[in-house]
């Protein structure tokens, strides 16, 4: 694992990667009975290659819409790009045709989901399911897509593999399933893996085995990878890269060193220090984040978070700071981050 | 506002925004003085209080087609009761000088072929048809929620045992049960009646058990079990409540088949005799005289259709306000 | 826990519980299975697993929300499945519920006023109905919410204010032992805190007893004085939290531990994990002998022979294995998952 360690550094330090996705002021707005829920409210990210990047954050701060909208898997009516771009290997996601779109998802773009139980087609073996998107998107014939296929779930880890092809999807438990999602995902050679919760529905030590075959592909594979993610754990364990989402926006990104050892927002701060560790002894007292998030049907003016901020301060309630640059790598949505806001708590 | 991979060049010219970023707003010092957010943080619910009830109801009305079929419902029930005082006739009084007559200002429906004012009789069939639905609707109401309830939340062999009961009703044809009864009894209305309400309620009450079974092991369930609540209580302020959705969708498709039913068994004679009327023997009578006199006949037809077709259509709509998520 | 509490004094003491559940074709799944334990007064115990072990099903047959197949659960001395329906209903006052899911754990027909009220109105707490709007008004306050959401309905609250209206109504009836069915997992991390430190600030004021079931093994550690493990619906480790999480005996509860993604780039890269193999075996057909022995590094021949039985190790520290701290195997043997 040592060696994991550097590689994950290495992709960090390179400073002529190339973004394999770009996403720039993105706004997402479902409507509701009594007004417009802004889920997402101007999301800017970059994935490079071979990156590994955690998306964190509560439920309903928009990381899953986010997600979906890269997709185009989010069902409008009732939500709504409002503006912004998606850029996937350099072509405008948003104004592709539904067809163009097919042709992406499944091929250059895989996605797994937390559900591993509502993701398969229960009434399709599992080798067809599998064999069916690589003659799809790679043209192969049905022997080439089965032996792929074979190929594929002895890559994940499933013994058996040729019997299994043949098998239905209850016949799997709910680990082998998601197995089973991941090597559909990844048959095409994805060049970008969105896994939206990939583990939350699993147990730990079925979770840890799925994150070893995540790891294991990464390196092998070179896949760039967006894991959506609540569980810091699982962040500091496979990602690259962190984007911290709040209320809709990007509230902290920054390399997984940053963001765990030197968080620049209090938010990220505070999860930080909400979670217990394992690894600790437990006289340190945890130390919550009171309050809930704003509803999103009216977002608050200023800082999304200032009424939960253990240092709210008076610009905060006012004027939205904006991402201010920490370093190369790290930006955060404070004001603390501002020179003067420094020299008046200096 | 930039990502973390920006080139060194990107970054400076990023420094600089993020400098004149803020500039238009003179910031000073003071802007940076801690406050105290207690008052931010006061678990306000911003959103409107909503019950599931008023969501419901607030949904079926801004159904359209929905309020136009109870509004058809409403003036059919309005004009059973005051449709016979509007004209100077009454059901029963034969008229052998005005047999057959079409629609006209005296008799506005026309007459049948004993002079008598359809407009009369077809309002007092409304209002018999009416009374059976209401009927079926409050056997339902009553026998099918209770049994249906205690069947869903006991389970087991007192499940099977009254399941069974329940099957074995089910399983004689009303049309049979209503041929016996005739046998014993006079045919009427109260024969019908009786018949519909021997059997009508199985139905509601298997709705009713299939949710249950599936509420009862919600955890609200449980917690109040662990209150130690009543069996009585579990299934009347719990269970019953939160499946009324199918229970008024089950509701308003009992009373147009109830009102169905009574028009069948009348127009087979099995039901209300003359001169009573009811939209099924007046069409039964106008059936021979089709085609010469088909003023008869529409009247009675066209209420029947127009009743069951707002019963469905409005139930429909309550079915889609109950669960929302049906609708595409 | 204050100082009043003899806190030696067992509370709950549960003796070769099992649970059967039909499952037909004369199939039964065998949730829980020969377990036996104790909870003293004023302490909290953990209790870990995953899912399908029978943790949540021993916490439910524990207050009489299922009958047992077997055993019996003595409250204050008290066997509580010997009871009469009306003194079961009173020993209800004593033993309460929180349950996981803040979604499905509220009616949502009622208002949040109804829902507590609730508990006041079976065991008659509240004369009249300004009596009863005034003890909802104080257990909202007790729990962090405020009387003005006592006309609520619970779908509009979010998921830690849910938790919290559970709490308050178990709250209601003033009882020494609560059984938390998986609080907080199915809330936010930011609000798990919130909830976590209520509870903990409610058994310092009022002297409760917990039985804190879940599966983030983390959140245990942290609340727990003591924490018992299950797997395949038995108990197969039981022991004061920090001796369990710092020396585990069992091979399952080492693997359980190890699995746990620990939040910092750091530890975790220098740490080695121990992945076990495969799935949970189904708990209609279990592996004789050893439940853990399909996937356990240690099993030998015995394993499928004998079922382990809890045997104390050491002090306070109970383990069902044959081969309890024995060292594992390197991980590289293990690694390969399947």
């Amino acid at each position: 694992m040592k060696s994991d360690n550097k590689l994950r550094n290495s992709s960090i330090g390179q400073t002529n990667a190339q973004p394999l996705l770009e996403v720039e002021d993105l706004h997402v707005s479902f409507d509701v009975r009594g007004g417009e829920v802004q889920a997402v409210r101007g999301v800017n990210m970059v994935i490079n290659k071979g990156e590994v990047v955690g998306i964190v954050g509560e439920s309903g701060c928009g990381k899953s819409v986010t997600a979906q909208t890269l997709m185009r898997l989010i069902p409008s009516p009732p939500s709504r790009v409002k503006k912004g771009s998606i850029r996937f290997a350099g072509e405008d996601v948003l104004k592709k045709s539904e067809k163009e779109m097919q042709q992406l998802r499944g091929g250059r773009m895989g996605m797994i989901f937390q559900d591993p139980m509502t993701s398969l087609n229960p009434t399709m073996t599992v080798g067809r399911q599998i064999t069916e998107n690589l003659i799809r998107h790679r043209n192969m014939s049905m022997k080439e897509a089965h032996k792929r296929g074979v190929e594929m779930l002895n890559l994940v880890g499933i013994p058996l593999a040729e019997t299994r092809m043949k098998q239905y999807p209850h016949e799997f438990s709910g680990g082998m399933r998601q197995r089973v999602m991941i090597a559909i995902a990844l048959a095409c050679d994805p060049e970008l893996l969105i896994a939206d919760e990939p583990t939350t529905a699993l147990d730990v030590t079925i979770q840890a085995q799925i994150l070893e075959v995540m790891k294991e592909l990464r390196n092998r594979l070179n896949t760039s990878i967006m894991l959506i993610t609540h569980d810091l754990g699982i962040v500091a364990d496979v990602c690259d890269k962190v984007i911290v989402m709040y209320a809709g926006q990007v509230a902290e990104t920054g390399t997984v060193h940053e963001i765990f050892n030197n968080p620049k927002h209090p938010y990220t701060q505070g999860l930080l220090e909400s979670i217990p560790r394992l690894d600790d002894d437990k006289s340190q007292p945890l130390v919550p984040i009171p309050g809930t998030p704003p509803d999103l049907i009216k977002p608050p003016t200023g800082c999304a978070f200032a009424a939960r901020c253990k240092y709210t301060m008076d610009i905060c309630t006012r004027v939205d700071p904006g991402l201010f640059e920490c370093s190369s790598t790290q930006s955060a949505r404070c004001w603390l981050n501002h020179e003067m806001a420094k020299e008046v708590h200096a | 506002m930039s990502n973390l991979n920006v080139t060194k060049n990107n970054e400076e010219q990023h420094e600089a925004a993020s400098n004149d970023r803020h500039q238009h707003l003179n910031l000073k010092p003071e802007d940076f003085r801690k406050i105290d957010t207690s008052g931010l943080n006061a678990e306000v619910i911003s959103r409107e209080s909503v019950s599931v009830w008023r969501d419901a109801m607030e949904r079926v009305v801004s159904n359209k087609l929905a309020m136009i079929c109870l509004f058809i419902l409403l003036a059919i029930t309005v004009m059973s009761f005051i449709g016979p005082y509007l004209t100077p006739y009454d059901y029963e009084t034969n008229d052998l000088m005005n047999t057959n007559q079409p629609p006209s200002k005296e008799h506005w429906f026309g007459t049948d072929d004993l002079g008598r004012d359809m407009f009369e009789r077809t309002w007092m069939g409304a209002s018999i048809s009416l009374r059976v639905g209401l009927f079926a609707a409050l056997i339902d109401l009553v026998i099918g929620i209770i049994y249906g309830g205690i069947m869903g939340y006991f389970g087991g062999r007192v499940d099977e045992i009254m399941n069974r009961a329940a099957e074995i009703l089910y399983s004689i044809p009303t049309l049979l049960i209503v041929i016996l009864l005739v046998v014993v009894m006079e045919p009427s209305l109260f024969t019908i009646v009786l018949a519909i309400g021997i059997t009508g309620w199985v139905n509601m009450a298997w709705i009713v058990r299939g949710q249950v079974m599936q509420l009862k092991n919600q955890e609200y369930v449980l917690a109040s079990r662990s209150l130690g609540a009543s069996a009585s209580r579990i299934i009347f302020r719990h269970l019953i409540p939160n499946a009324m959705g199918p229970i008024i969708v089950t509701l308003t498709l009992t009373v147009p088949s109830a009102i169905f039913a009574e028009a069948f068994l009348s127009f087979l004679g099995l039901g209300v005799q003359s001169p009573a009327a009811s939209w099924g023997t007046m069409i039964e009578d106008a059936r021979s005289a089709m085609k010469v006199f088909p003023w008869r006949i529409f009247f009675p037809a066209l209420f029947i259709s127009l009743t069951m077709l707002a019963f469905n259509i409005f139930g429909d709509a309550l079915r889609d306000a109950f669960d929302p998520k049906l609708k595409r | 826990m204050s100082s009043s509490l003899n806190k030696n004094k067992p509370l709950i003491e549960v003796n070769n519980l099992s649970k059967l559940f039909r499952v037909g074709k004369g199939r039964t799944l065998k949730a829980v299975n020969d377990v036996s334990f104790f909870i003293r007064e004023g302490e909290t115990l953990g209790m870990v697993g995953e899912s399908g072990c029978g943790k949540s099903t021993v916490g439910r047959t524990l207050l009489r929300l299922y009958e047992p197949s077997g055993g019996e659960v003595k409250f204050e001395g008290k066997d509580i499945y010997k009871l009469s329906p009306s003194e079961m209903k009173a020993i209800r006052r004593d033993m309460q519920m929180i349950f996981q899911d803040p979604y499905a754990s509220l009616n949502p027909r009622l208002t949040v006023n109804d829902i507590i009220g609730e508990a006041l109105d079976i065991h008659n707490l509240a004369k009249n109905r300004t009596e009863r709007k005034a003890r909802v008004a104080e257990l909202l306050q007790l729990v962090g919410l405020n009387a003005e959401h006592a006309n609520r309905y619970p779908h509009e609250f979010s998921g830690g204010q849910r938790q919290r209206i559970g709490i308050a109504r178990a709250l209601a009836v003033n009882p020494k032992f609560i059984v938390c069915d998986e609080p907080i997992s199915a809330l936010d991390v930011s609000i798990q805190a919130q909830v976590v430190n209520l509870l903990k600030e409610l058994q310092r004021k009022m002297g409760l007893t917990y039985l804190f079931i879940a599966h983030d093994l983390s959140m245990v550690k942290y609340i727990s004085d003591r924490v018992a493990v299950m797997y395949l619906g038995k108990l197969v480790e039981l022991a004061e939290s920090e001796t369990l999480y710092d020396e585990p005996l069992h091979p399952y509860t080492r693997a359980l531990l190890s699995a746990v993604p620990i939040p910092d780039p750091d530890s975790e890269t220098q740490k080695r994990r121990i992945v076990i193999k495969g799935d949970l075996p189904s708990a209609i057909d279990p592996p004789s002998g050893c439940p853990f022995r399909t996937r356990c590094p240690l099993a030998k021949e015995v394993c499928a022979k004998e079922m382990p039985p809890l045997i104390e190790h050491r002090p306070g520290h109970y383990a069902a294995c044959h081969f309890a701290g024995e060292p594992l195997p390197s991980q590289e043997g293990i690694v390969s998952a399947g």
